[in-house]
């Protein structure tokens, strides 16, 4: 900025060095280090405590060998894949509805965000207990005579997964809903007008005008959810805690067993490599992305 | 990267609402549209109502009857027993113990957070280095990392700096975990406000700390109020670093209510388990609605976080 004075020396601007040391050392000291102590680290044959006794690839190879991890990555998939693609179908026809100059829009956007408000721990438990095979839910249906609808999710390997997801989307749609409902709140006006000069039906404007003009929008809230999505943990804890067996497992879990109960330190710094490379792959493109667009 | 936010235009949800074309009141499309508006809202009140009304039932009238069921006898005593006398493991003294370490770690927590992260955007938005860019853009990458791969570098940090398991712990842990948002949040408010006013402030002689704290702080306080709500949420909320950081002794809540409710020991209370996750969940919820528009704002501005 043309305020600043000129940086032509270490004590130039000396302050503001001094107030933004924090933020320094957060960056390089806990950004770059950890990460790089990690990396390096998932490397080596550590046990209970760090050690320096390197032994190449054997803990990503031991990594892709256990059932387990495999597992981890499958539920993360399917979790993933369908979390997105349902907040996102969802959270963009709330955002149209919100938008037909509707009356009581802040009490419904209210009621939809609330459980955003909440931790993955209380919405796990209020979850868990909706669906409990034996009081909940599933019971109802039983009761009401309707056998077919087995809705114990929880306890069937097979299920599980949905039961998360159900608990997932209750949290996150409504904040992909204000997101997708300030990205229509930024179209020109004009563009409407024209549309229906055109006699262009609505849901036709959405789908092949208004949607590829919310590209920005689109791609921030899918690198906010899916960032999210990766971190995937308290919820599990909570709500299964991985079962029933390893029918929930998620990486971010498998990290932390092996990191802090099982005394297998190695083996949890290369699961979280794993994860982090995973991630970057995510970033990346949406990076080159942002860039794109802000220096044309 | 610096500009994430601004493919959100935040400012425009105070706009009014624009969309497709006005509608005759009680036409059928109309009604079509109420009625899914009004569905979905059901979904998401349905799970609060079910924890309100288990809450209140005593046991024997939940196994009786269904979930949906309002309570015929209203009993109070679940919440009671979740405050003062629901069992972790060995001990029996309630969710509050749980409470008031929530309490003594967001508070500390959210003020420091707020005050270094002000500081940096600040120093940021107005009196850039060389290199002050770089760190930026290196602290919001780190946004994105996960969490676990940072974990054990920060055990051992922690351990170094002997405060591993305390509250000092945790609340640097939480400082270090909100700065990206927070500084985000603070430089782009800060860079927005006139630059004329920074330099007439530097002609009269105002340096560093002066202008900051004479002239931006008093003109700041919506930005502030956002940090605050973004921070008591995040940090009440966090599970995660309570139980790797904090100490055993020192366990935010929502680990306690985790322990509570998971508990193997024991017949299953789900009434005091409801009530235990509704005063967990209590807090979140007051600072939602009562910060209304300020919440929405918080997660439109602080949407690079997740």
């Amino acid at each position: 900025m043309a305020a600043a004075t000129r940086p032509f020396s270490l004590f130039r601007n000396a302050s503001a060095k001094i107030a933004a040391l924090p933020m320094i050392l957060t960056a390089l000291g806990v950004f770059v280090g950890g990460t790089i102590w990690t990396i390096v680290y998932s490397f080596t044959d550590s046990r209970l405590l760090p050690s320096t006794n390197f032994v190449g690839f054997s803990q990503y190879a031991r990594l892709f060998d256990t059932p387990r991890w495999s597992v981890s990555i499958y539920n993360l998939a399917v979790y993933g894949s369908l979390l997105l693609v349902f907040s996102f179908v969802v959270g963009f026809l709330l955002a149209a509805l919100m938008d037909q100059k509707i009356r009581f829009e802040s009490t419904f956007r209210t009621i939809y965000l609330y459980p955003f408000a909440l931790s993955f721990i209380v919405t796990g438990l209020i979850w868990q207990w909706i669906l409990d095979p034996g009081l909940g839910l599933p019971k109802l249906m039983r009761d009401l005579g309707f056998e077919q609808f087995d809705l114990a999710l929880l306890g069937n390997p097979d299920t599980v997964l949905f039961a998360l997801v159900m608990a997932g989307l209750w949290q996150s749609t409504g904040f992909v809903m204000v997101l997708m409902l300030a990205g229509l709140r930024g179209i020109d006006n004009e563009i409407w007008k024209a549309a229906r000069v055109d006699g262009i039906p609505a849901w036709k404007t959405y789908l092949f005008i208004i949607v590829p003009m919310m590209k920005g929008v689109f791609i921030t809230t899918l690198v906010i959810v899916a960032s999210g999505i990766v971190r995937l943990y308290d919820l599990v804890v909570a709500m299964t805690q991985g079962g029933p067996g390893f029918a929930s497992e998620v990486p971010a879990k498998y990290v932390y067993d092996f990191m802090f109960q099982r005394a297998n330190l190695g083996q949890g710094l290369a699961a979280s490599t794993v994860m982090l490379v995973t991630v970057f792959i995510i970033l990346v493109p949406w990076a080159l992305f942002v860039f794109r667009e802000k220096k044309p | 990267m610096s500009d994430i936010t601004m493919t959100l235009p935040e400012r425009s949800l105070s706009a009014g609402p624009r969309g497709a074309k006005p509608r005759r009141r009680f036409a059928p499309s109309t009604i079509m549209l109420y009625s899914v508006l009004i569905i979905a809202a059901l979904y998401y009140l349905l799970p609060l109502y079910v924890m309100v009304v288990t809450s209140l039932k005593g046991m024997p009238e939940i196994r009786m009857g269904n979930i949906f069921a309002p309570p015929v006898d209203i009993t109070f005593e679940p919440w009671i027993t979740a405050w003062d006398s629901a069992c972790t493991g060995l001990y029996c003294e309630g969710i509050k113990v749980g409470f008031w370490n929530s309490v003594k770690i967001t508070v500390p927590g959210v003020i420091v957070s707020i005050a270094i992260a002000s500081v940096n955007g600040y120093a940021l938005a107005n009196w850039r280095f060389k290199g002050s860019e770089i760190f930026f853009t290196i602290l919001l990458f780190g946004a994105f990392i996960p969490y676990q791969v940072l974990l054990y570098p920060l055990v051992i940090l922690l351990r170094e700096l002997g405060i591993f398991s305390t509250l000092t712990g945790i609340v640097l842990v939480h400082t270090i975990f909100g700065m990206p948002i927070l500084t985000l949040l603070f430089r782009n408010y800060f860079a927005a406000l006139p630059v004329e006013l920074f330099k007439a402030a530097r002609v009269d002689g105002a340096g560093f700390w002066q202008i900051f704290l004479q002239i931006y702080l008093p003109m700041s306080l919506p930005i502030f109020v956002v940090g605050l709500i973004l921070q008591v949420t995040g940090i009440w909320n966090d599970f995660l670093f309570g139980v790797v950081f904090a100490g055993s002794q020192n366990y935010p809540m929502t680990v306690q209510l985790n322990n509570i409710v998971n508990a193997v020991q024991g017949v299953k209370q789900y009434n005091v388990n409801m009530a235990a996750t509704l005063l967990t969940g209590a807090v979140p919820l007051f600072v939602y609605f009562v910060s209304g528009r300020l919440f929405v704002r918080g997660i439109a501005a602080g949407a690079v976080k997740g």
